[in-house]
């Protein structure tokens, strides 16, 4: 179900009309969710398993169709749905009022519940959301989970950590990154048998529903699907699946009793009032996205200043050090240049937790601020190297020590060269800061796409985003031109 | 009495080509001395061996006062030199990013531990003697050649070097200028500055130096007074 990584919007999106032809029903998922929901058959990863595949099939064989999977990122089923990337999209998707009011959803397949996570030593202390005040849960974004951590923040002071992945707020959980996790129950059983010395409280925190997603304008196709729905229930087929995947229990007769029976009303989920008014619900956010932004500006300019420092380290001694030492920091150099600054942070922050536990904040500057200085470091040797020969000769004639002449002839010239490719970098920074969500610190961007889950549209969130960030990088280049105006008189 | 530099059979290689094969000359207190030749003779390389910057050296080249001597040879390669040497260039090569007066005062601060004030005074004063005083606060791209030549001189001089090189001084010069300076070097003797000026201009060896070497293929060929070597 869940998506490692938010940023790979669309890995397959089939773009033959042919597949309307042939008869095919094409479904959406996420593999990177992985057991029981969808994911790559250890076997032949080049299918796919779990009981969405099963109730994907359960569906396309009622309607006289083959099954074919649509690999999405968690996080875009939504979006892609709409566009009609697939017809239907199942991947553990969580019934809420604003996916209702946007796509066409079919009736609940299952019903989960929320189940608080923690530690067993903190068994007898965090019973409920209200036993964490000023302690962090973690959750996964966008996500009826993250709906009621919202809520308990506002009305218990409980601070939320959101994940991209549902492995990561277990294990963090272990380390004592977090105090508790709050997650469907399917997950909270795995991430239990997964990390010894975690216990699931007993009361649920609330009850949720998965639905199948479809574009709006599918809505006779919805109703076809929940006619087969319906009749599985009836005949057991849709229970066998779910005992196959060890996740049936007693809540499912009862919601299958209330679907199937006269006059069968869709069953109440938990949620928090989410409005689908924009601009009310823009209103509501506009606290929390100045807050993002100035997390997002608070780490880019300290992970600026850190890249400045170690690029200056890295062009110095590329410029002036021994052989070896120059040799050292080139391949330095293209190490981090040459690997994803994704992949960079995933180290850092889950990679190294066994050896130092950097908190969330500080891995992220970390990450930001050593990747960026690879990129200062080659603008400074460059610009050190631009300075004329004849003016460092001129310094030595005059006595100057090679660390005098850097200082006061070499670098103060390198520097108003830089300048120009360093506001370039820093604007690209800030944007770049946006990755750091995927080790739980939210950012402007992921406030956003919190935002935009949350009110079932990304186009008044993206505006407010995008306008946010402008706000934030046409001032800085003004600054720069302002500065080299300045050295030029 | 003492030279205050000789020069003892320097070779100096570049490329694995040798370019100045066996030079051996010395210079007085006081005294102005150029090195005249073709191009490619050698004497730019001659002038920056003994400014230091020339790393493949064989040979001997010491610079002595009474009280202290600096010497360099043989293999030794590049040595600290000291601030008894000036050199000016013939592109000037000033700090483009500090003003003529900032220019002449860095090193006095920097390396002789000058007070600032102190040393600020003296450039004033080293510019106004060298007629630039009014361009104390321009910076380097918006002076004009000779301009900047001037202040060159006078960023050397504020070292109190006991030995002035000049490489080309009147390569970028009018001849009005190249006179002006012709005169200022003269000058600039009259304190003991031994000075040592490469060049092919004959008519300025000719208004302003004692003695002239001249140099062929890396070696002295001639040596005299200006009007009979320049013939």
């Amino acid at each position: 179900m869940r998506s490692l990584s938010a940023l790979v919007l669309v890995l397959l999106v089939p773009t033959s009309s042919a597949a309307q032809q042939t008869q095919e029903l094409r479904w959406g998922g996420d593999a990177e969710g992985g057991a029981p929901f969808v994911e790559a058959d250890p076997r032949d990863p080049s299918r796919v398993v779990g009981f969405d595949v099963e109730v994907a099939q359960l569906l396309a064989s009622g309607l006289g169709r083959q099954a074919r999977f649509v690999q999405v990122g968690f996080t875009s089923l939504d979006a892609a749905a709409a566009r009609g990337d697939f017809d239907v999209g199942l991947s553990g998707i969580e019934d809420s009022p604003a996916r209702r009011s946007r796509l066409a959803v079919t009736i609940p397949y299952y019903e989960f519940q929320e189940i608080l996570t923690v530690r067993t030593a903190d068994g007898a202390r965090y019973r409920t959301l209200a036993d964490l005040a000023g302690r962090r849960v973690a959750t996964l974004g966008a996500t009826l989970a993250y709906d009621l951590l919202a809520a308990a923040q506002r009305d218990h002071g409980v601070v939320p950590v959101t994940y991209e992945d549902d492995v990561h707020p277990y294990s963090d959980l272990t380390l004592g990154r977090v105090d508790a996790v709050l997650l469907d129950d399917v997950l909270a059983g795995r991430g239990v048998r997964r990390n010894p010395g975690l216990l699931n409280q007993p009361t649920p925190v609330g009850v949720g529903h998965y639905v199948g997603v479809l574009a709006p304008e599918n809505a006779a196709l919805r109703d076809s699907m929940n006619e087969i729905l319906r009749q599985a229930m009836r005949d057991g087929r849709l229970e066998a699946i779910f005992r196959k995947w060890k996740m049936w229990n007693d809540d499912q007769p009862a919601l299958y009793a209330r679907l199937v029976g006269d006059g069968a009303a869709p069953p109440e989920t938990a949620s928090t009032a989410s409005t689908t008014n924009s601009w009310e619900a823009a209103i509501r956010y506009l606290p929390a996205l100045f807050r993002a932004a100035g997390i997002t500006v608070l780490l880019s300019v300290l992970s600026m200043a850190l890249a400045v420092i170690i690029g200056m380290l890295l062009a110095t001694g590329r410029v002036y050090g021994p052989r070896p030492l120059q040799m050292a920091l080139t391949a330095w150099v293209e190490l981090i240049r040459g690997t994803p600054l994704l992949l960079q942070l995933f180290v850092l922050y889950f990679g190294l937790a066994a050896v130092v536990q950097l908190p969330a904040f500080l891995a992220a500057l970390f990450g930001l601020g050593i990747n960026y200085a690879a990129y200062e470091s080659e603008i400074y040797r460059g610009a050190l190297q631009a300075i004329p020969r004849g003016q460092l000769e001129a310094a030595r004639t005059l006595g100057f020590s090679n660390m005098q002449t850097l200082r006061l002839v070499r670098a103060p010239q390198a520097f108003r060269l830089a300048l120009a490719p360093m506001t370039n970098d820093f604007v690209a920074l800030l944007k770049d800061s946006s990755l750091v969500s995927v080790i739980t610190v939210v950012e402007l961007t992921k406030q956003t796409s919190i935002f935009a889950a949350n009110i079932g549209s990304w186009v008044l969130p993206g505006a407010m985003c995008g306008a946010m960030y402008l706000l934030l990088s046409l001032p800085l280049a003004r600054f720069a031109r302002r500065i080299e105006k300045g050295w030029r008189q | 009495m003492i030279p205050v530099l000789e020069v003892f059979d320097l070779h100096v290689d570049r490329d694995s080509r040798p370019v100045v094969q066996g030079v051996t000359f010395a210079a007085q207190r006081g005294e102005r001395v150029a090195l005249m030749g073709p191009s490619g003779a050698g004497k730019t390389t001659v002038l920056r061996a003994i400014a230091g910057l020339e790393p493949r050296m064989g040979g001997a080249i010491s610079v002595c006062r009474p009280d202290s001597h600096v010497a360099r040879g043989g293999d030794s390669g590049l040595m600290t030199p000291t601030a008894q040497i000036g050199m000016v260039f013939q592109f000037h090569h000033l700090f483009e990013h500090l003003t003529a007066l900032q220019n002449v005062s860095l090193a006095p601060v920097h390396v002789s531990g000058v007070p600032r004030a102190e040393a600020e005074a003296q450039a004033r004063a080293l510019l106004d003697h060298l007629g630039v005083g009014h361009r104390s606060d321009a910076r380097p791209r918006e002076l004009s050649g000779g301009e900047a030549q001037r202040v060159a001189i006078a960023r050397a001089l504020a070292m109190k070097p006991l030995l002035l090189l000049m490489d080309e001084p009147t390569a970028s010069l009018d001849p009005a200028r190249r006179d002006e300076l012709a005169a200022t070097v003269r000058t600039l003797s009259t304190d003991g500055t031994t000075i040592l000026i490469s060049t092919h201009d004959s008519a300025f060896a000719d208004a302003c130096v004692d003695r002239v070497l001249l140099l062929h293929d890396g070696r002295i060929v001639r040596e005299g007074r200006p009007a009979d070597v320049v013939s």
